[in-house]
């Protein structure tokens, strides 16, 4: 492994709901390299998107610390947090790209919060466009595209920020399997292009297996196993682990059969 | 084929009467609209927050609204409180108090609705992008609030100014009131007069209504 890029360290996070509470993280602790591309795995439940959204402060742990490149992100104040976020993309399940808006004024968007001025931020969106392979969708509405091609677009617009680390919530979740395989692909892409840092969040195996070179399988708010894939693939230790590749197995003979 | 008795809007200038009676109905409810449209959505945005107290409040002002029939909201403004606390309020700002304080109830409940049916995850997956509070109301929860609310405000638009109407009953001369004196002095020369006149009165209400619900009803199919 490289320099840890992202450190967590010891987190825990309580949820109180009317019927009880519900422990969500019970002591997380995770290091993740630079220019890594790191998975987490889990079943519904697991505590993944807790885990996620406590890396950009989405959610304050109970406890614990999130170091980016060594420096603390609760140690920030509401101000350096907001900037630090710029740089700690995040795309999530369902896109939320804005309805209202063109695929570019959907990259353009945070530009120009950043107060770069419309010639510039015009050239920069249509070069993101390009790079997802979108180029000539920039004039079209969200609702024209399909749902690979709306990821695409929020993959643009997180881009636009120029981050050092992206943060993907079951990114591929609502895609079918070929889709799914092309956003994968265009993920490595970007690590490969850019040398950004990559946490990939998913219950999906194949997700794993395919863009992930380090893993770790989260269970009732715990991790339970973590390492190579190759590793976690062939020798899972954890019960969490191998009833992952158990269904993962039977998904694989449904999808054949 | 017996006489409609329109002919008596053509004498002298009960036409523009008329009109001027309309134009007393359409002030009362352009100012009533105007006035609803910004302390609605202020008090729709005051409806989503967190605070329980002022939640509370709202709600039993909403339903306080709701429940009391306008005209007895006017006859309480107009006639109990003028009485009661010894003010002197002219029966048009009596009225426009009454359908301001009724269109902002109606107004803040669609807008409460409006942004509390934006899912949460658009808030966070702007603060991810790194924007402070303001602009994530600015540039995200706003444009989304208003084109949800815009067809729905034009309905309620709509309501008011059919509503306007009942300000007969607290002496204003309004159209309908024009309608009436018309039709009064024209009873031996017209006796028809009562259809003709009422018809081109309910002409001209639908001629400022029905617009209005066609912009709504175009607006609603663009945006769906
Ligand atoms: N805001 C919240 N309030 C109360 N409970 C919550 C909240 N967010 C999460 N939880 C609970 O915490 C636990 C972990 O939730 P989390 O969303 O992190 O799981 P997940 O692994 O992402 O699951 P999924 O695959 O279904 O998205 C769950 O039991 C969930 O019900
Ligand atoms: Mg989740």
């Amino acid at each position: 492994m490289a320099e840890t890029y992202l450190e967590i360290r010891n987190l825990y996070k309580t949820f109180s709901a009317k019927n009880g509470s519900v422990e969500a993280l019970k002591g997380v602790s995770l290091s993740i390299g630079k220019g890594e591309i790191f998975g987490v795995i889990g079943l519904s439940g697991a505590g993944k998107s807790t885990l996620v959204r406590c890396m950009n402060l989405l959610e304050r742990p109970d406890s614990g610390d999130v170091l980016l490149n060594g420096e603390s992100l609760l140690a920030l104040n509401k101000e350096q947090l907001r900037l630090r976020r710029q740089k700690i993309g995040m795309i999530f399940q369902h896109f939320n790209l804005l309805e209202q808006q063109t695929v570019l004024e959907n990259v353009c968007f945070p530009l120009e919060i950043r107060g770069i001025p419309k010639k510039e931020r015009r050239e920069k969106a249509l070069a993101l466009l390009e790079k997802v392979g979108l180029a000539e969708k920039a004039k079209a509405y969200p609702s024209q595209l399909s749902g690979g091609q709306k990821q695409r677009v929020a993959i643009a617009r997180v881009l636009a920020n120029e981050p050092d680390i992206l943060l993907c919530d079951e990114a591929t979740s609502a895609l079918d399997p070929e889709t799914t395989q092309t956003i994968l692909r265009l993920l490595k892409t970007i690590r490969d292009s850019l040398g950004i840092t990559i946490v990939v969040i998913t219950h999906e195996m194949r997700v794993i297996q395919q863009v992930a070179t380090r893993v770790a399988v989260l269970d009732g708010g715990s991790v339970q196993e973590e390492g190579s894939v190759v590793e976690i693939f062939d020798h899972p230790k954890s019960r969490a682990a191998k009833r992952l590749l158990l269904i993962a197995d039977e998904e694989e003979e449904s999808y054949a059969g | 084929m017996p006489s409609l008795g329109i002919e008596v809007l053509f004498k002298g200038t009960n036409f523009l009467r008329l009109l001027g009676g309309l134009w007393v109905a359409v002030r009362i409810s352009l100012i009533s609209v105007a006035i609803s449209i910004v302390l609605g959505i202020a008090v729709g945005m005051l409806m989503t927050a967190k605070r329980k107290l002022l939640k509370a409040v709202f709600r039993i002002y909403l339903e306080i609204v709701r429940i009391m029939p306008q005209m007895v909201l006017l006859f309480v403004v107009y006639f109990g409180t003028t009485r009661v606390f010894g003010w002197n309020l002219n029966a048009e700002t009596a009225a426009i108090l009454v359908f301001s304080f009724w269109g902002t109830t109606e107004m803040g409940d669609l807008v409460r609705g409006a942004l509390q049916s934006i899912p949460a995850i658009q808030h966070e997956s702007a603060q991810a992008l790194g924007m402070n509070p303001l602009q994530v109301y600015v540039s995200v929860i706003l444009p989304q609030t208003v084109r949800r609310i815009i067809p729905l405000s034009i309905n309620l638009i709509t309501r008011m100014v059919k509503t306007t109407s009942l300000v007969v009953m607290i002496g204003i001369v309004e159209v309908l009131k024009v309608a009436q004196q018309i039709i009064e002095a024209n009873r031996r020369v017209a006796p028809n007069a009562a259809f003709g006149v009422f018809a081109v009165v309910f002409l001209l209400y639908f001629l400022i209504c029905w617009p209005i619900s066609r912009l709504a009803g175009y607006l609603e199919k663009r945006w769906s």
